[in-house]
């Protein structure tokens, strides 16, 4: 029953939380609102996702977002550094290829975007089959460090989240 | 306090400005397309989320409140920005493959922007009758 009322709690807490955001008011009749859209929205868009993912481990997420934005801050000042002060000349660009385990669509794609929104790498293409990501690295004097700093340190976390 | 606040701020908003300036330098500093793409995305996260940042903290010394509507700005940037990024690469290998030095995909299929074999009949989507 109460399944059926929230085929998606997750995206429903989601829209709460959303909607709180957008009012930017702590009021009785937001929260009415919000509890109307929180019901309304996951109904009706249920049929375009069959078979999504459930999210396994929600503290995980929540740690795996806290992770990428302290990488951001840190690639950024790398990434800034090279634009600055290294010779262009110097300045090591390459192709990377990045098999990848993740069976979802979803978290492959929460894997890409996190490797673009990384400063100094960007997900450029990925294999028609959905296995290997193509990435560009700004600066790779070791590729091959780079693409296992991604799948030790992203790719395994993702794993455990969407499992 | 204030002073303490406004002191924060204004640090938050030079770091910001700063990142905003090196991203554009990196444009015209950077030599070949694919490199130039990787300059927009730093502008994007840390100067937007600095400049963010001092957009909710503001109101703590005006009286008005925290403001909690820039997460949603950052969010949405976030989901939205690797998009138009994917977009831009996609566009530079169809106009330069020959001169990248892409790797092979070592799978039986090629990239994706690159490969034209005709995807199976979509499936018919199955029902959720839980």
């Amino acid at each position: 029953m109460l399944r059926r009322l929230f085929p998606h709690p997750v995206l429903s807490l989601f829209l709460i939380v959303t909607w709180f955001l957008l009012v930017n008011d702590w009021k009785l009749g937001s929260l009415v609102m919000a509890a109307i859209l929180a019901t309304l929205i996951p109904l009706f868009t249920a049929p375009y996702w069959p078979g999504a993912p459930r999210v396994r481990n929600l503290p995980a997420l929540l740690a795996y977002v806290a992770l990428v934005v302290w990488d951001v801050i840190l690639a950024n000042i790398q990434v800034a550094r090279i634009v600055l002060f290294m010779p262009p000349d110097r300045i090591r660009s390459a192709f990377i290829r990045v098999p990848v385990d993740l069976a979802t669509p979803e978290a492959i794609a929460v894997l890409a975007g996190t490797i673009t929104m990384t400063p100094g790498t960007v997900t450029a293409d990925m294999s028609a089959d959905g296995r290997v990501l193509l990435i560009h690295s700004l600066h790779a004097p070791d590729p091959d460090a780079i693409r296992d700093d991604i799948k030790s340190r992203y790719e395994t976390r993702l794993k455990r989240i969407f499992g | 306090m204030t002073d303490a606040l406004d002191l924060l701020l204004a640090a938050l908003l030079v770091i910001a400005g700063g990142f905003g300036l090196i991203g554009s330098y990196g444009l015209i500093r950077l030599r070949e397309g694919m490199q130039r793409l990787h300059a927009p995305t730093k502008a994007s996260t840390v100067g937007l989320g600095a400049a963010l940042l001092v957009s909710m903290l503001h109101g703590l010394g005006t009286g008005t409140g925290f403001s909690w509507q820039e997460l949603l700005v950052m969010i949405f940037i976030f989901v939205t920005a690797p998009i138009s990024a994917n977009y831009l690469s996609k566009l530079h290998l169809h106009l330069r493959r020959a001169e990248l030095d892409l790797p092979e995909t070592g799978t039986a299929r090629d990239w994706a922007t690159f490969d034209h074999q005709p995807e199976p009949a979509e499936p018919s989507l199955p029902r959720r009758d839980t």
